[in-house]
């Protein structure tokens, strides 16, 4: 969709609606998530899990990194609120995603009850296509063009969750290992390409480093010792460095 | 413990430290964005240690693998996803080029050395 002087506008919601949906269709976060979900699906059906409770947490949570915990942790008898500290740590780059999408979705005549459902869409795929698209689209169409993409691209997870999960269950051992491997890389290479300040990829090299040391030392907790000593560090190096310069 | 009760332990388990730790800060979010902005302090920590965990989770797949992934030598893994990053950082950091490289290092690597 071009920059147009004049913002586009759609006859109603349900046009906007579908025309969001279609944006998620042909972006290049459909072949991410497509990767990322049957990586998860394998994940999935790895950790005994079903392939509809891979589908509702999809639904629910609608973060691949709180799913890969999840999923990794539930069933081995980590302590519960382990796992949902680390869950809910993993889940803090979504507050500062919400409050700067936020006043691009508000009209003069928004509700609170028209945000509660871009504010649980909210995450990585959708937050970037919202802030490239939605300024050039007409003020009333910005919410119905923002849930129908996130609608497209929370069906698309859900489908490639199932297509990877009997993938796994059906595929030979070393075809079933290359699926597994796509979680671990497509998050990788993801999280470089989004960190563009030196804080960003420190953190991400320090989380490499200090997680496996961790788990080979036998630390509890060690998913959020991973972050708060490496995030902490990061965040220092940072501060002196901005402090100097 | 009951069979049914069994059965939806997984998804209690989903909603009460999968869907509620993640959701709370997207609520967060929504009731308090009128008062932080995108470089306040805490946000720019808390977004260095939220990068950290996802790091060490995925350091932990790849070194510490688990089933089918498990069978294929540590060595090859560690290579195919070196190589990966490479090829993604050489093609104008290109995901798609990344994971693909990556994938086709490891099941070379899987096939020509699993046992």
């Amino acid at each position: 969709m071009p920059a147009m002087s004049a913002p586009v506008a759609f006859s109603s919601p349900s046009a906007a609606f579908f025309a969001g949906a279609k944006t998620a269709v042909t972006s290049v976060f459909m072949l991410v998530l497509a990767g990322t979900y049957i990586g998860i699906g394998a994940l999935t059906h790895d950790f005994g899990l079903s392939s509809w409770w891979l589908a509702i947490s999809t639904v629910l949570v609608w973060a691949a990194p709180a799913q890969v915990i999840l999923i990794t942790t539930v069933t081995t008898g980590a302590a519960l609120f382990e796992i949902a500290l680390a869950v809910t740590l993993s889940a803090v780059r979504l507050f500062p995603m919400v409050v700067a999408l936020m006043p691009v979705l508000r009209g003069p005549t928004t509700r609170l009850r028209d945000l509660l459902l871009p504010t649980h869409f909210t995450a990585v795929s959708m937050w970037v296509e919202s802030l490239r698209l939605l300024p050039s689209i007409a003020h009333q169409c910005r919410i119905p063009l923002c849930n129908g993409m996130s609608a497209g691209y929370m069906a698309t997870a859900a489908v490639f969750g199932f297509v990877g999960f009997y993938l796994a269950a059906g595929l030979p051992p070393l075809l079933a290992g290359g699926l597994l491997f796509l979680t671990p890389m497509s998050f990788l290479m993801s999280t470089a390409r989004n960190a563009r300040m030196m804080l960003d990829k420190l953190g991400l090299v320090l989380g490499l480093l200090i997680g496996p040391l961790l788990t080979i030392l036998d630390v509890n907790l060690d998913l959020m010792w991973t972050g708060l000593i490496g995030g902490t560090l990061a965040y220092l190096v940072h501060r002196i460095r901005e402090a100097t310069t | 413990m009951n069979p049914l009760l069994m059965e939806l332990w997984p998804y209690f388990l989903m909603v009460l430290v999968g869907y509620l730790p993640n959701e709370v800060w997207r609520v967060f979010g929504l009731v308090l964005a009128r008062g932080l902005n995108e470089d306040s302090q805490v946000v720019v920590w808390s977004r260095a240690v939220a990068t950290a965990i996802l790091a060490g989770v995925i350091a932990k797949l790849i070194l510490f693998s688990t089933g089918a992934l498990a069978a294929i030598p540590l060595s090859v893994r560690v290579i195919a996803a070196v190589l990966g990053f490479l090829v993604f950082l050489g093609a104008r950091r290109s995901v798609f080029a990344g994971v693909l490289a990556g994938e086709i290092a490891l099941l070379a690597g899987g096939f020509l050395f699993s046992h």
